[in-house]
Parts: structure tokens; sequence; C-alpha cells
């Protein structure tokens, strides 16, 4: 049991991560607020950075930016994860954006970002 | 099931005229009932709904949580957390670290890693900038399809509000502000590849300005300096300059020519080569894009 | 310097990138409708090129995208696979855009037209990308760059169906990314590299160590179920009827004919390239997706014959095809792969043709889309109704056409199990049944005499009378020659092997 726990306490950024990630994907799938899925895939994708920046991290060292020249491997963490997580999370705001503006544009038709009464009412529109 | 189909083939190819069922009536004619049958077929419906979306909730829980298990019982089998030797210490990282500074100028290693080591990627990242804010011009652009009088009426309720009621003091202190935001936007982008920061984050702090600055003093003043005109040239002339620059660097690398571009001195603002052209390129696309959010989703124009 | 065709994949993905980011500066639609077009053909032709050169030296390269070289830079992978698809891609999109043009000048509003054109151009350059890319974070950037390209051309057309379609293909593209994103990440933190070839390097190790298997297995899980999503196999399927079937008649074309293979092109070169086929086969992961391919064979056949709505039907038919392709990479073995690679070239030139005739027939009919308003349509307009018999009869196998030598491929590719024959051959019966029982009505309606066929004679159209013959020719070229095809994918795909 000990070392099931200092396992976990070891492993404590990857656990929640993904323990967040299964929050973000259910309410991504089973939301009906459009607002609500937008936040949820934020959670999601938040989720896979602290995934990956926790991939990147080594024990006792700092920030990869040189600091008074010194440029010994053994004094940096890994830099790649941080380059990724910055990319990842421009395509993320960037789908946030698509998202968002999607869901102004429903709500304008339709006043209500209820999901499932919106394709009710689109139905209805169709079928007239 | 299979006679209802059956004889829908049939009534697409019967050579009957007029006197045929339209589609959306045919239904109807199926179930028998003409007048009364539409209440039962509609609860009907209802309730098979109902049992979709119970079954849907079902099996969509069921496989997130086996998922997540699936996720976590993994974790236990990763390198160790905040270990030296995990595999992804390697080589590369050495070299990153190691010869960064000497190979591409910048003390900011992860600025020089995305910038010059693995550029394909970050040029790939601000096209998507680029087509989330074209998409949402796209869906936001007045147009004859996205029109409402009532919001028209509303909007043009609210110009006459805030040409009327100018808030001295809100524009006063924003006018002490703003400049300094965009002074500090324009520091941190000129400073992405000696400390933390870059066009990304310098890039936001400066839309941030141009936002405060929309809000406080209403778009026809900010119209005057920022409009479609600035907006496309600015982003247009950004990522162009940002392509060119990405492709001449990569078609000498490739063919091993010399690219011509002195490095400078580490640490100083001129410095790094195309890393800082870049950023200011990244910058003024974050920026624009940032405010053209804003705008687009405010009021449906620049 | 390098040989002057070492830069053409390089300079491809470039020149669509610039001309989308210069076509908002267009005012005009018609403007740059032309400039996608040329930026289509001119891909096209350049890669054709590069094609025919690599096949006859019958070698590959890779290209350092900068000045680092393989583990530190990103590079592309280029062999005579990479550059027929590259081929194919671009010509069925030029020839998409061609010949729906009215369709989609009347679809979408003229100030929004060159907007339109930037998506087509980046959904361009991310496929170029996917299929060249030999660096796996690359692939994840286009992914994305594809998604949002690829819902904004379903929205394009600005209707209360297409918004809704718009965010369900975009709520599942998500959960797709998503999956495939945690997938690269794990990869990465057992392989440290993001390169496929090093990564192959590490996977070896890690396979015959048996240290980190674990994450392994699930890596491979990730990227499948991933890429599954995003394609719409079988279960994955719901998003896709509603938004193909509302799109203007252009971006159903691609979205169906090419941006769900993309996706499947970067899971077969991660396949070869970051694993090996003999890994992916122990870990019986080709087992599972044989088993959802033959699946979604059926099951998407099932749904399209209960379809009256004729862009419907063929997004439903798109679900079996995609079925195909995944029973085609689930039988494990090279042959099976290259059938599927050939069925990914057969579809992607069938399924626009069947899509522009279809969008022709009920632009004659005012654009009526039910089956039964478009009877005795193909005698208004001969042309497209003999290309749709031609799509049609291919989808369903007749022989001389491209649909036949895919079944025979997979056929011939399934002999080697012997419980995986059993079921292969069963399902392409069946399959083949089933695609009929809807393709043979809806060609009959089409040909039904009408009375009141003469009424008015039907607009010009005189993109669709070049695109479609183009595309025609093509099915039947794939039908009576697979041979050379056939022989480019096979040295394409030893080549991928490192």
């Amino acid at each position: 049991m000990p070392a099931l726990l200092s396992e976990i306490i070891n492993y404590r950024f990857e656990i929640f991560a993904f323990l967040l990630f299964g929050i973000g994907f259910m309410n991504l799938l089973l939301q009906k607020n459009l607002i609500k899925k937008i936040i949820a895939f934020n959670v999601m994708d938040s989720s896979v950075f602290l995934f990956l920046a926790s991939q990147g991290f080594i024990d006792g060292r700092a920030a990869p930016i040189v600091v008074d020249g010194v440029t010994d491997v053994h004094r940096y963490i890994n830099p790649i994860p941080s380059g990724l997580v910055l990319t990842g999370i421009v395509v993320s705001v960037s789908v946030s954006a698509f998202f968002l503006a999607l869901v102004q544009r429903l709500y304008k038709r339709y006043k209500t970002v209820e999901f499932d009464e919106i394709m009710v009412l689109a139905k209805k529109e169709a079928e007239k | 099931m299979k006679r209802e189909w059956l004889s829908r083939f049939v009534s697409w190819v019967e050579t009957g005229s007029a006197a045929q069922p339209s589609a959306n009536a045919r239904p109807e004619k199926r179930s028998g009932a003409p007048a009364g049958g539409g209440a039962v077929k509609d609860a009907r419906k209802k309730d098979r709904y109902r049992l979709f979306f119970n079954t849907y909730y079902t099996v969509a829980v069921i496989v997130c949580l086996t998922l997540v298990s699936v996720l976590i019982y993994t974790v236990f089998h990763l390198p160790f957390f905040g270990a030296e030797n995990s595999p992804a210490a390697n080589e590369v990282v050495k070299r990153y670290v190691e010869k960064g500074l000497d190979e591409t100028g910048a003390v900011n290693i992860v600025a020089g890693m995305i910038l010059d080591y693995r550029a394909f990627d970050t040029f790939g990242e601000s096209s998507v900038l680029f087509l989330a804010v074209t998409s949402v011009m796209i869906l936001l652009l007045r147009d004859e399809n996205n029109i409402d009088p009532q919001e028209d009426l509303a909007s043009a309720h609210e110009m006459v509000i805030e040409m009327d009621n100018q808030d001295l003091i809100l524009q006063k202190v924003i006018k002490l502000v703003v400049p300094c935001i965009l002074l500090f936007g324009i520091y941190v982008v000129l400073n992405g590849h000696l400390s933390p920061g870059g066009g990304f984050s310098g890039g936001a702090i400066m839309g941030a300005g141009l936002i405060v600055y929309s809000a406080s003093y209403g778009s026809v003043s900010i119209n005057r300096f920022f409009n479609m005109k600035t907006f496309r040239a600015l982003t247009t002339s950004a990522l162009l300059c940002y392509a060119l620059s990405k492709a001449y660097s990569f078609f000498t690398g490739a063919n091993g020519l010399p690219t011509g571009i002195p490095l400078g001195t580490p640490g100083a603002i001129l410095s790094s080569g195309l890393i800082l052209v870049l950023d200011i390129c990244v910058g003024l696309v974050v920026a624009c894009t940032m405010y053209g959010f804003y705008a687009l989703f405010a009021r449906g124009e620049l | 310097m390098l040989p002057w065709h070492y830069n053409i994949p390089f300079f491809c993905i470039f020149l669509c990138m610039t001309a989308g980011i210069l076509m908002p500066l267009l005012r005009k639609g018609r403007a740059s409708f032309y400039l996608t077009l040329c930026v289509c053909f001119t891909v096209t032709s350049l890669s054709a090129a590069l094609c025919a050169i690599l096949y006859t030296s019958g070698d590959s390269f890779t290209y350092q995208m900068g000045h680092f070289p393989a583990p530190w830079g990103n590079e592309l992978f280029a062999g005579p696979l990479e550059a027929l698809l590259a081929t194919v891609f671009s010509l069925v999109m030029g020839l998409s855009l061609l010949g729906a043009r009215r369709a989609a000048a009347e679809d979408i509003l003229e100030p929004k037209q060159s907007f339109y054109h930037v998506m087509l151009c980046l959904l361009l350059a991310a496929m170029l990308a996917l299929s060249y890319t030999n660096d796996i974070f690359t692939g994840y950037v286009f992914i994305e760059i594809s998604t949002i390209a690829a819902c904004a051309i379903v929205m394009a057309r600005d209707t209360a169906h297409t918004t809704v379609a718009t965010i369900r293909y975009l709520v599942i593209s998500l959960l797709g990314s998503g999956l495939f994103l945690i997938g690269i990440v794990l990869m990465y933190g057992i392989t440290g590299h993001l390169l496929m070839p090093q990564i192959q390097e590490e996977m070896l190790q890690i396979f015959a160590n048996g240290e980190y298997t674990e994450p392994m297995t699930l890596v491979v899980g990730l990227l499948t179920v991933g890429v599954a999503i995003k394609s719409a196999l079988f279960p994955f399927h719901a998003w896709l009827p509603q938004a193909h079937g509302s799109a203007t008649t252009t971006s159903s074309a691609v979205l169906s004919g090419l941006v769900l293979k993309a996706y499947i092109i970067l899971l077969v070169k991660v396949f070869y390239r970051c694993f090996t086929i003999e890994i992916i086969r122990s870990l019986r992961v080709t087992n599972v997706m044989f088993v959802f391919g033959v699946a979604g064979m059926l099951a998407g056949s099932l749904y399209a014959i209960r379809e009256e709505h004729i862009k419907r039907m063929l997004a439903y038919s798109s679900v079996a095809q995609i079925g195909y392709i995944f029973m085609g990479i689930g039988l494990g073995t090279d042959i099976g792969i290259v059938a599927a690679i050939f069925q990914i070239l057969a579809h992607a030139l069938t399924k626009p043709l069947l899509f522009l005739s279809a969008g022709r027939l009920s632009e004659i009919c005012g654009h009526e889309k039910e089956m039964y308003h478009l009877r005795g349509a193909a005698w208004r307009d001969k042309l497209a109704g003999v290309c749709f018999t031609l799509g049609g009869l291919s989808m369903i196998g007749i022989p001389l056409l491209a649909g036949f030598n895919v079944k025979y491929l997979l056929a011939q590719a399934s002999l080697q199990n012997t419980v995986k024959m059993w079921i292969a051959l069963l399902a392409l019966a069946a399959s083949s049944v089933l695609n009929a029982l809807y393709y043979v009505p809806a060609i009959l309606a089409l040909w039904t005499p009408v009375s009141q066929a003469e009424q008015t004679p039907p607009p010009k159209n005189t993109g669709y009378r070049v695109a479609a013959p183009v595309l025609s020719a093509l099915v039947l070229f794939l039908g009576f020659n697979s041979k050379p095809i056939v022989r480019i994918i096979e040295l394409g795909l030893s080549l991928l092997k490192i």
C-alpha cells in the first residue's frame, strides 16, 4: 500500500492531467449547453498541456533560459515540451474562437445556446 | 422495414406524373391512419429519442471511464516523474541547450527551438491563427444572411449613447494606460529571444491594449487609425514576411547554402538572426488577430 | 545544391500557404477562384513530375526544413507514393472547384468567396503536409489546420443545417485530435523524439526490451482511435452525413473525397515509419481495425439504403468506403495496405465525380435533393447522368471500373489469412450487393423517362463539362489499367520502411 501511495504521489501531475482530461472529454460529449462545451474543450486541452509539461520537467533544474552564459544541459529542464505547449495553446485559442463564433451565430438566429433546442428549431426551419 | 424502402424505390422509378404523393406526405400514407396517427407517432418518436439519448449517455460515460482508467493505468508505466535519465532527456535536448546559443543566437532556448530548430511547426501554428480569424470573418462579418434589424437598432442606440455620454474618467485613465500597455507589448515582442515572452505573448498584450482602447472610446475613434484596411494590410504583410523569410531559410538550409544573416552577439536586442524578425511578424499577427476577434464578436465588423 | 526536384514538396506546401495568405487581398470572388485553380493545377503538374522522376529512379528522399539535420529540425519525406497522393489530392481539388463552380457561386455570398478560397488553399497545404511530413508533431499541427478549414468549408454555405452540422463535426473532430495529441505526447514521453525514423529506432528497442510496452500499446490505440474518429470509421460516423450532405457541392466533394483520406495516410505513415507493420500486427491493433472496417462496410451501406436525400446517400456511402480502407489496413499485410491505398485513390476520384454529378443533376431540378424529385433528371443533362451512372457502377464494383479493382485487390490480399479471408470475402460480397441496392435504384430513378422533362432548358455549366469527363476518364483508367498505379504504391510502401 505505501508503495502504491508513493507511486501515486510521484505521478500526481500525470494522474491529475488524465482526470482533467476525462472531465473535459465527458463534458464535451454530454453537455448540451454549447458554451459549456467550449469550456470543456478548454479543460481537455489544458489537461493535455499539463501532461506535456510534466513530461519535460526534471527535478531541481531551471527554466530553459540561459543565465550568465552557462550552457550546461544539467542546469535546465527539457525545452521541447515547453515549445510544444506554446504551439498547442495557440491552436486551442484559435479553435475556441472559431467555436465561439459558431455559437454566437446560432444564438443570434435561435436565441438559445442549448444544442438540443437548436437542433429541433433547425429541423423545423428546414421543413418550412 | 424491407417493404418500406422497396416501395419507395418503386415510387422513384414509376413514370406517373403529378398524381404521385410528395416525399413529405408519404409517411402518413404508410402508417395507415392519416388523421389520428400523428399524435401517437410523435409520442413514439419522442420515446425513441429518449431511449437513444439514455443509451448514448450510458455508453459515453462508460467509454470515458474506461478511457480514463486505461490512461491512469498507463501512467504508472511511464518514466519516473522528474527523473534525470528519462528517455526524453537525450541528445536532442543536449544540442538544443548546449549549442542553442551559438547556433541560433537566442538566449531563450525555447524561442530558439520553436523559431529556428522546429520552425515549420510554428509556421503552421501561425497559419492556424490566420485561419481562425478568417473563419470567424466568414461567420460574423455582416452580410445579407447575417443581419438582424433589432440588433442593428440596438447597436445604433449604443453608438448614440457612446457619443453623448463620454466617460471622462475612464477615457483619461485609458489614455494614460494604453500607451504603457502597447509599449510593454512591444518590449515583450522585441525581447522574445532574450527573456520569457515572444511574439505570441507580446502580441496578445498589444491586442489587449487595442481592445481596451476600442471598448472605452468606441468603434468610431479606433476606426480612425485601425480599420479593415489596416487590419488586412498588417496581417497580410506580416504573414507574408514570415512565410518568405521562413521559405528562404528552409530553402537555403536544405540546399546547404549559407544564409548570409549575421547572428550578432547573444544577449543584444539586435541578435539571433531571423528570430527577431519572426517574433515581430508573429507579434503583429497576434495583436491584429486578438483585436479582430474582439471587434468581430462585439460588432460584426472591423 | 540538391537536385531541383527535391524542392518540389516544400515548394508546393509553401505555394498553397502563400496563396492562402494573399487571397483576402483579392476582392472579387472570380479572381480568388482562378488563383486557387492555378495553385491546384501547378501543384498537380509539379507533383506528377516528381512522381514520375521518383518512380523511374525508384528512390525516396528526406528534405531538411532549415539548417539542422534529422533529430533536431523538421523534415519532409517524399517517395513515389507521397508524390502520387499529392498529385491526386491537388488534381481532385482543382476539378471539384471547377465542376461545382456555379453551385459554390450561388451558395456562398460574393464578399466571402475569397475567404472560402483561403480555406481551400490551406486545406490543400495541410493535406500535402500530412502526406509529406516526417515529423509527428508537424502532423498534429496540420491535422488541426485541416480540421478548422474543413469545418469552415462546411459552414461557408450559410444555412441553419450547415451551422448545426459544423458544430457536430467540430466537436467530434476535437475529441479525435485531443486523443491524437495525447498519443503523440505519450510517444514523446517514452521515446524522446518527434521525427519518425528516430521514433522507430526507439520503438524497436522498447519492443525488444519490453520496458514501456503498456504505454506503447496505448499510443498505437490512441493514434488509431483519433484518426478513426476524424475519418468517420463506423461507430464514429454520426457527424458525417449531415456535414457532407448539407455543404456546398465543392466542399462535399473535397471533404468526402480527400480530407477523410489525408488522416488515414498519416496513420499509415505512422505505422510504417514510427512503428513497423510487424509491431502493429503483433499488438493486434489490426484485428480491431479489421472488425470495425467490416462493420463500417455493411453499416454504411445499410444507412445509405434508407436515405432519400441524394447527397446524404452519397455521404453514407463514404462511411462504407472508409470501412473498405480500414479493412485493408486491418489485414495487417503489405498487400492489404496496398489495396487500402488503392481504395483511397479510387474513392478520391469516384466520390467527387458522384458528388459533382449529383450537384449538377439537382441544379437542373431546381436544387431539389430528394431522390423522388430527381426522377428523369439524367435525360435533361445526359453527361451528368452518364457520369453518375459510371461512378455508381464503379462503387458497386462492375469490372473495368476502379471499384472492381479495389475489391479484387482486397480479396487477393485477404487470401493470406484463413480466418480473415472468409470474413473479408463474405463482407466484400455482401457490401457489393448492398451497394447495388441503393446505387441501382438511384441510377434507374435518374433515367426514368418523365413526361414533364422538357420544360426549361437546363442552365449551362461549362465547369462541370470540363471536370466530369476528366474524373470519369481517370476512373476508367484505374479500372482498365491499375497495374502501374499499384506498382507505384508498392514501391512507395517499400520505401516507407526504414
